[in-house]
């Protein structure tokens, strides 16, 4: 993947349900919002047009491995040329809550080729900070499954016929999605964070890799909302 | 025929070499009369006793609703709409194509990849990226490019509809604010695109510009051929 030089700032964060990943990038982004820097804030599955048709796949059961990764590339292609491409053009940090390394593990664990996928997402650059949200899997498990137990049929990766049981289906996929963000941590220098500290220790950790990575002062927006 | 292969790796649990029936492709634009040929060809095949079905392009149960309305404003980037005609592809060569093969079926596509690749690139995009997004998809057993040279094809659009269609006129690609110079050289690109898959891709070249009928016989006689029928009279 070739990278050209733009003025703005991509994070992303990656990892299981249930990891805090969610909770981490939200605050950071209230940080760097509330201290005056230009920041965007994107999520997975999130473009209007996409959402309509990725709802009735999933709803009726539609989607292959094919057309499930296809879909969700489709979706990303859709915040990436609308809205991140020209906020870094236009000098943003864009925080990114799951970002191609999602469809990396997903898809890779059912089945796609990851040369394929790679080449897929070709079109969107790197990160310039991902932080990946590690837990053990049990925790992780524990923390989903005690919260919200109803699982979704591809949520729980029902189509790859791991298990009739939809609560040992989705063990056992997320268990396959974890060891794929594993095998990726040096293929694309994730900061690994410790997920099962506290909230609060977590992001002051971040916020201390962002403030040494990133000059924020290039970042300060030229007009108050 | 030669067994079934995918262009590159095949999608996550396909198995190419298993599926029987075959993969016939007719490409070329707009009133270049594929459909015509596709419905006689249809009629023909089944009148022999081979079952056949008929896919094209934007007709997947999963996406065509929102090609529809993406095509009507114009709210998605190239690329977004390049990757929903990806997916509304894969939705029909994995869950109608194939279940059809399987099944023995002759399977009549009104236009496949090659379409979708040469509007992409002649839209910008890097060959390699669109080659790599389509390379899970079947090889057909033969594509019929169909020919026509740009004037006939202007007055059989004309003929049909009296006025040139946006998409197909290259509207949005602003190669010129004038309609009609606009679809000129919009499917003159298209035309030098194909012109350039035809050998890497092995296209059957069909001269379009003859009548229904002359056209007809040259494409029962190909069918026959690829389908090793021996029936005399075609």
């Amino acid at each position: 993947m070739r990278q050209e030089d733009l003025p703005g700032k991509l994070i992303a964060v990656e990892g299981l349900d249930g990891s805090g990943k969610s909770t981490q990038v939200y605050l950071l982004s209230k940080w760097l919002q509330g201290l005056g820097y230009k920041t965007f804030f994107s999520e997975w599955n999130s473009s209007a047009l996409v959402k309509q048709a990725t709802r009735r796949g999933k709803k009726k059961q539609l989607l292959t491995p094919t057309t499930f990764s296809l879909i969700h590339a489709t979706d990303l292609a859709d915040r990436y040329e609308r809205q991140i491409l020209p906020m870094l053009k236009a000098g943003y940090i864009v925080l990114c809550d799951r970002y191609i390394f999602t469809s990396f593990a997903r898809d890779g664990v059912r089945g796609c080729d990851p040369g394929w996928l790679r080449r897929l997402y070709g079109f969107a650059r790197l990160p310039d900070i991902t932080f990946f949200y590690k837990l053990p899997l049990e925790v992780a498990l524990g923390r989903i499954l005690e919260g919200r137990p109803r699982l979704k049929y591809f949520e729980a990766g029902m189509d790859l016929d791991l298990s009739p049981d939809i609560v040992e289906s989705f063990r056992l996929f997320q268990g396959q999605v974890l060891e794929q963000y594993l095998s990726m941590v040096e293929e694309f220098f994730f900061t690994v964070v410790d997920a099962t500290g506290n909230v609060y220790s977590q992001q002051r950790e971040a916020r201390r890799i962002v403030r040494n990575t990133i000059d924020l002062a290039k970042y300060r927006r030229r007009i108050t909302p | 025929m030669k067994p079934k292969r995918c262009y590159d790796l095949p999608p996550p649990g396909l198995s190419p070499s298993t599926l029987t029936g075959a993969l016939i492709v007719i490409e070329g634009p707009d009133s270049s009369g594929r459909s015509t040929h596709i419905a006689m060809l249809a009629e023909w095949l089944e009148q022999k006793g081979y079952a056949v079905a008929q896919v094209g392009l934007k007709r997947s149960t999963l996406v065509s609703r929102e090609l529809e309305t993406a095509k009507q404003g114009n709210v998605l980037s190239p690329r977004t709409l390049s990757l929903f005609y990806a997916t509304d592809f894969y939705d029909q060569m994995e869950n109608r194509i194939v279940p059809a093969l399987r099944a023995g079926f002759i399977v009549l596509a009104d236009r496949y990849i090659y379409t979708l690749m040469a509007r992409d690139i002649v839209r910008g995009a890097r060959p390699e990226w669109v080659e790599s997004v389509y390379s899970m998809a079947l090889v057909p057993d033969v594509v019929f490019s169909f020919v026509v040279s740009s004037r006939t094809l202007v007055e059989r659009t004309f003929q049909k509809n009296s006025r040139l269609d946006y998409w197909e006129s290259g509207m949005d690609t602003g190669l010129s604010r004038d309609w009609f110079e606009c679809h000129m050289k919009y499917q003159r690109r298209m035309r030098a695109e194909f012109n350039r898959m035809e050998k890497r891709y092995g296209f059957e070249r069909v001269n379009a510009n003859r009548s229904i009928r002359t056209l007809d016989i040259d494409l029962k006689k190909r069918v026959q051929k690829l389908l090793e029928i021996d029936i005399p009279e075609a």
